[in-house]
C-alpha cells in the first residue's frame, strides 16, 4: 500500500515537473550556470600555489555542482509540497492515503527522479567540456551514491519545513540554510588552501567531508570515504525524523 | 520640469519609497545575500591573489565590487515586482484614469530603487571597509562609488519596470532574476578579465557590460582615480538606464492602450 501511494505521489510530481517549463528549465539550467561560471571562469585558480588536484579544475568544480544540484533538487521538491498544501491538494493526499508515510516517500522519489535528469545533463555537458575522470566504475558509483544521499537529506529537510509552514512563503527557510551550508564548505579550493574564519567553519562543516570524498572519487584517489558515507547516511535518517514530525503537524492541522 | 509634473513625480516617489521601506522582505535579502557571498568568496578565493598579475593582494577589495552589482540586480526584481503588483491589483488602471503623465509614473516608481540603492551602497561600502578592504581613491572615491551604485541600481530598475509592464505578472518578473544573474556570473566577477583562461568564457566576459561596471568600482577601490574606467562605467549605466526607460515607456503606452 505504501509503495502504491508513493508511486502515485511521485508520478504526479514528476508529471508536473516535466510538464512545466518554469520548473524543469531552472532545474537544469541553474546547475549548468554554476558549473560554467565556476569551472570556466575560475580555471586559473588551479594555477594557485598549493592547488594540486589531479583531475583538473573542471572535475573539482563538477563535484560541487553535482552535490549542489542534488541538494537543490530536494529543496525545490519542498517548494512543490508547500504549493500542494497551499492549493489544498496535499490535504486530499492526507485524506486518501492510508499510510501517510507513502506521501513523503513519493515526494522523495520524485526529487530523486528530477535530480537524475539534472545529473544526466550536467554530466554530459561536463564531459563535452573536457572533464577528466580519473576514477573507475566503483568510484563513480560512490560519487553518484553520495549525490543520491544528499538529495534525500535535502528532500527530508525541505519536506519537514514545508509540512510545518504549509505555504510557499516557507521557501527561503528551506533554501537559505542549504545554500549557507553548501557555500561554507571548500567550494573553490581544497580545505588546506583555505585560511581564517572560512577554514575554521569549513573544517567542522559536514559538507566538507562529502565534497572531499566526491572529489577523491572523481580523481580516482578516494579519501575520507567512511566518514563521508557515515555522514551521508546519518543525515537523511535524522531529517526523516524531522519530516515525519512535520507530517504529524500537518495531520494535526487537518 | 513643470510644477505639475514635479508634483506627480513627487507623489509617486513618496509612495514608492514608503512601500520599499515598509517591505523588509525586499530590503533584508538585498543587503544580506550579497554580503554573505562577499564573505564566502573573499575567504574561499583568497588564494587567487597569488596568481601572477592579480591586481591586489586583498581579494576582499577585489570582490567588494560584486555586491554593488548584485544590489543592482535586486533592484530589477524590486522595482519590477512592485509595478507588477500595481498592475495585478488594478492600481495602474486607476492611475490611467487620472491625467498622470507616463514620465511621472516611471520616474516616481524608480524613487524606491534609488533609496534602496543608496542604503545598499553605503552598507556594502561600510561593511567592506570595516572588514579590511582598501579604498585607494579615498573619501572622494567613496562618494563616487555610492553615485555609481545608485546610477547602476536605477539603470537596472528600469529593466524591471519594462519587464513588469510587458508581462504584468509578478511571478514572471521574479523568474527573470536568474537571467540577469547570468550576466553577473559570466563576467569578470571572480577574476580579472586577463586572468580568465577559458577562451570562450573570456570572450563572453569581455563583451559583457557588467565586467566594465565591475571594473569602474574596482578602479576606485584598487587603483585610485582611473577616469577612463569610471567614464566607461557611468556611460554603461546611463546607456542601460536610457534603453530601459525607453523600452518601459513604450511598454507603458501599450499597456495603457490595452487598459
Amino acid at each position: 500500500m505504501t509503495r502504491q501511494i508513493a508511486g502515485a505521489v511521485a508520478w504526479r510530481s514528476v508529471r508536473i515537473f516535466i510538464g512545466n517549463p518554469q520548473f524543469i528549465v531552472p532545474a537544469i539550467v541553474f546547475p549548468l550556470f554554476f558549473f560554467i561560471a565556476f569551472a570556466g571562469g575560475l580555471s586559473a585558480i588551479a594555477d594557485a600555489p598549493g592547488f594540486d588536484f589531479p583531475a583538473g579544475y573542471t572535475a573539482f568544480q563538477f563535484v560541487f555542482v553535482l552535490l549542489q544540484s542534488a541538494a537543490f533538487g530536494g529543496v525545490f521538491t519542498g517548494f512543490g509540497i508547500a504549493r500542494d498544501f497551499e492549493s489544498g491538494f496535499a490535504r486530499r493526499y492526507l485524506l486518501a492515503a492510508r499510510d501517510r508515510r507513502g506521501i513523503v516517500l513519493g515526494y522523495a522519489l520524485a526529487a530523486l527522479l528530477r535530480a537524475l535528469l539534472t545529473w544526466t545533463v550536467l554530466t554530459v555537458v561536463a564531459l563535452v567540456a573536457g572533464m577528466q575522470v580519473g576514477g573507475g566504475g566503483v568510484e563513480l558509483f560512490g560519487l553518484y551514491g553520495l549525490a543520491v544521499l544528499v538529495n534525500l537529506t535535502a528532500t527530508m529537510w525541505a519536506a519537514g519545513v514545508a509540512m510545518r509552514v504549509r505555504s510557499i512563503q516557507g521557501g527561503p527557510l528551506m533554501q537559505f540554510p542549504v545554500f549557507l551550508i553548501l557555500f561554507l564548505a571548500p567550494v573553490y579550493v581544497p580545505l588546506a588552501l583555505l585560511s581564517g574564519w572560512i577554514h575554521a567553519v569549513a573544517s567542522v562543516n559536514p559538507v566538507t567531508a562529502l565534497l572531499e570524498a566526491g572529489r577523491g572519487f572523481i580523481s580516482g584517489e578516494p579519501v575520507v570515504v567512511a566518514l563521508a558515507f557515515s555522514i551521508a547516511i546519518a543525515l537523511p535518517l535524522l531529517f526523516a525524523l524531522w519530516a515525519r514530525s512535520g507530517l504529524k503537524r500537518a495531520e494535526a492541522a487537518g | 520640469m513643470s510644477g505639475r509634473l514635479r508634483n506627480q513625480v513627487g507623489q509617486l516617489a513618496r509612495r514608492s519609497v514608503l512601500r520599499t521601506l515598509r517591505q523588509p522582505g525586499q530590503i533584508v535579502p538585498a543587503l544580506i545575500f550579497p554580503l554573505f557571498l562577499l564573505a564566502v568568496n573573499s575567504g574561499g578565493l583568497k588564494d587567487a591573489t597569488n596568481l601572477p598579475g592579480f591586481p591586489t593582494d586583498s581579494y576582499l577589495t577585489f570582490a567588494l565590487a560584486v555586491p554593488f552589482m548584485q544590489g543592482a540586480l535586486f533592484s530589477v526584481m524590486n522595482a519590477g515586482t512592485d509595478l507588477a503588483r500595481d498592475i495585478e491589483t488594478g492600481f495602474l488602471n486607476r492611475l490611467a484614469l487620472t491625467p498622470l503623465r507616463g514620465a511621472a509614473l516611471l520616474s516616481g516608481l524608480l524613487a524606491g530603487a534609488i533609496v534602496l540603492g543608496l542604503v545598499q551602497a553605503v552598507t556594502y561600502l561600510a561593511v567592506g571597509l570595516i572588514a579590511g578592504a582598501d579604498l585607494a581613491a579615498g573619501a572622494g572615491g567613496a562618494l563616487v562609488i555610492v553615485l555609481l551604485a545608485v546610477s547602476t541600481t536605477v539603470a537596472f530598475g528600469t529593466l524591471g519596470l519594462f519587464a513588469a509592464l510587458r508581462t504584468g505578472n509578478g511571478e514572471a518578473v521574479q523568474s527573470l532574476f536568474p537571467v540577469f544573474f547570468v550576466f553577473l556570473f559570466i563576467s569578470s566577477m571572480a577574476l580579472p578579465l586577463d586572468l580568465i583562461q577559458t577562451q570562450w568564457f573570456h570572450d563572453i566576459a569581455s563583451a559583457n557590460p557588467v565586467s566594465y561596471l565591475l571594473q569602474a568600482y574596482r578602479s576606485l577601490l584598487i587603483e585610485g582615480w582611473n577616469l577612463g574606467d569610471l567614464a566607461l562605467g557611468f556611460a554603461i549605466a546611463t546607456t542601460i538606464g536610457a534603453i530601459g526607460m525607453w523600452a518601459a515607456a513604450g511598454a507603458l503606452k501599450t499597456r495603457l492602450v490595452r487598459t
